[in-house]
């Protein structure tokens, strides 16, 4: 009873209507390399095994790049090498052209923001204090302090008033706040943060990555990032470095590629089984080419409503009125001397937003009694989408 | 009938004594606070330096706790008796055991208020470009503050004790009141010097109390967190 337009040569005639994937890559500027590693391997004393191997990575100026991989895989390791918490026992680091064993440890570090897991906030300082610290230490003017503390504030998203509030006095997800906060006060070009996210809870840590992904928008830093994490690490990074248990590089790829185009068994296992599921995650409904699908408009009158019917084979429409979606007409109901927008309309349309991820749509045509979701374009009818045409952006190369 | 203590020969406190020897009370008095502050200013800064080398070298926590423990282990009418052929019936020779009492509770809370401080907060303090220097003074220091607040309130206290015991060499402060009643048995000096010596306790226990929460107001206020 419930399988209301559930039409196979429907949906092949959409498909038919010319399906290619036409996939937006992320939207964003890569510049130049701005962090190289250059052969860098780490042997701590005693240990038996290297725990980074001859690691190469090119990391762009803008980007967000994060290492991921096995407990034991150095990813850890290979982030504070960069700051030089950990010295390197071969090989170069090199930030901007400059080798960073060539400059002094603190001046290094204070050009180079970190944010850590636990956060570390100083406990015996107010909030304001805390993201002060850098600052205080490059000899800033108060006023200039003073300015851009609010202006962090601002853009990490905490209440002015939490500024005179010491870290105890504050949630989890504040706290991490202030540490991104801490860690751009002096605007370094370079962020490293290891496992930011992993001590808050799975509905703040969702709600920081929004966050981290809008901040990065406005501020465009080079962003290292740590997770153990896949799916954050599919969610935020631009590239995503694989790393193997002794810091060996398996795949060095968007999150895209790494799911379409696993290097190895290595790899394929990390991702996991539903990679293709994860892939739906990376892309919009908008990514989507754009389906009319068996809609027309109301002032279109029965016989352009028979003809869509005719087209799709379907014995259902829909009707849209001045550009919104007002819902599914059966054949049967059609009357030609009635108009269209005051046929019953017997079933209860799916909806997408066009910002919503394939997977969400997936997930939404899967629960509804229709077999196609409407598309809803800030309010206005933005055509249809099927699972087969979800399944056949799958099929586009990797972005 | 006339009413015992107006009578009496030898009553627990004679209030004109106050007046008459006011000026014997008063000596007393600052010597006594004299006493205690070189003693713990001394021990402090002892304290300070192997708390220094305790936490830089870890293997040498145990003989340094060992070596404090054992200061504090020998009785102090020892401890005098020994330093007097050495260095007279001087303020040196009571200072000296003084300090050294205070420095296994001062060590202890030192090293443990430096302990206290958490990895991560070090770990944000390095990684942002701290030189050593910096960190400790500007983080580490007032996050054990606490602890050292606290052992320092034990110190002084114990200590104030402990001076009266020094007028059997002839320093004391309030001590030497004490004995002078014993000697005479005249129950008075005593009475007013184990009363003064009561009260300089508490009074000093109490500022350093207050100073205490005046350096470390987060401490405070974080006990309410969420």
């Amino acid at each position: 009873m419930n399988e209301y337009l559930q039409d196979r040569s429907g949906i092949r005639a959409i498909l038919a209507a010319g399906v290619h994937s036409r996939h937006r890559a992320k939207g964003k500027k890569i510049g130049s390399v701005a962090i190289k590693l250059d052969n860098v391997s780490k042997q701590f004393e005693g240990a038996a095994t290297p725990a980074v191997t001859s690691l190469s990575l090119d990391i762009e100026e803008g980007a967000i790049v994060v290492l991921i991989g096995p407990s034991g895989c150095g990813k850890t390791t290979t982030l504070r090498m960069i700051n030089r918490l950990i010295e390197p026992t071969a090989g170069r680091i090199v930030i901007n052209g400059e080798d960073v064993t060539q400059r002094p440890v603190a001046e290094l570090r204070r050009e180079i923001g970190y944010v850590i897991q636990q956060v570390g906030l100083f406990p015996h300082q107010t909030i304001a204090g805390n993201i002060a610290t850098v600052p205080k230490m490059l000899g800033w003017e108060k006023p200039r302090i003073t300015d851009r503390i609010e202006e962090l504030a601002v853009l990490v998203g905490l209440e002015p008033s939490l500024l005179g509030r010491y870290p105890d006095e504050l949630s989890g997800g504040q706290q991490q706040r202030v540490g991104v906060a801490r860690a751009l006060a002096a605007d370094p070009p370079v962020l490293l943060m290891d496992e930011p996210f992993g001590a808050v809870d799975p509905i703040v840590r969702t709600r920081l990555q929004d966050e981290l992904l809008e901040l990065q928008a406005r501020v465009g830093k080079t962003i290292v990032l740590v997770t153990h994490d896949i799916d954050e690490a599919l969610k935020i990074a631009d590239r995503i470095a694989l790393l193997n248990v002794g810091g060996i590089l398996e795949q060095y790829s968007s999150a895209d590629e790494l799911l379409a185009e696993p290097a190895n068994e290595f790899v394929a296992k990390f991702v996991g089984e539903d990679r293709s599921v994860k892939r739906l995650q990376l892309r919009t409904v908008a990514d989507l080419p754009f389906h009319q699908g068996p809609v027309v408009a109301a002032t279109d009158g029965p016989a352009a409503a028979r003809a869509t019917m005719k087209e799709y084979s379907s014995e259902w429409f829909g009707v849209t009125s001045q550009d919104v979606f007002l819902g599914w007409v059966h054949v049967d109901d059609l009357q030609d001397d009635a108009p269209l927008e005051s046929l019953p309309r017997s079933v209860p349309a799916a909806q997408v937003q066009s910002e919503s991820t394939l997977r969400n749509a997936m997930q939404i045509i899967m629960t509804s009694h229709t077999s196609v979701a409407v598309i809803d374009d800030g309010g206005r009818f933005g055509g249809v989408v099927t699972l087969e045409l979800i399944r056949a952006s799958l099929e586009a190369e990797p972005g | 009938m006339i009413p015992f203590f107006a009578q009496a020969p030898n009553p627990i406190i004679r209030w004109e004594y106050f007046i008459d020897e006011w000026d014997q009370i008063r000596r007393a008095l600052v010597e006594h606070l004299e006493l205690t502050i070189y003693a713990v200013t001394i021990g402090l800064v002892v304290a300070a330096g192997l708390s220094a080398v305790a936490l830089r070298y870890r293997w040498t926590v145990a003989p340094i706790n060992g070596f404090t423990a054992f200061l504090y282990t020998i009785p102090s009418v020892a401890l005098f008796g020994i330093l007097v052929p050495y260095f007279g019936l001087s303020r040196f020779s009571a200072v000296l055991p003084l300090a050294a009492y205070t420095l296994l509770i001062l060590v202890t809370n030192i090293v443990a208020g430096f302990n206290s401080v958490s990895p991560e907060v070090k770990e944000a303090a390095n990684g942002m470009g701290m030189t050593p220097t910096r960190r400790v003074l500007h983080v580490e220091l007032p996050l054990a503050m606490p602890y050292i607040v606290t052992g320092l309130r034990i110190a002084v206290v114990s200590t104030v004790g402990l001076v009266t015991v020094a007028a059997i060499i002839g320093q004391g402060g309030l001590g030497r009141l004490i004995i002078d009643g014993l000697r005479r048995t005249f129950w008075t000096p005593m009475t007013i010097g184990a009363a003064l010596s009561i009260l300089l306790a508490l009074a000093l226990d109490g500022l350093i109390l207050i100073g205490g929460r005046w350096l470390t107001p987060w401490a405070q206020r974080g006990k309410s967190a969420l």
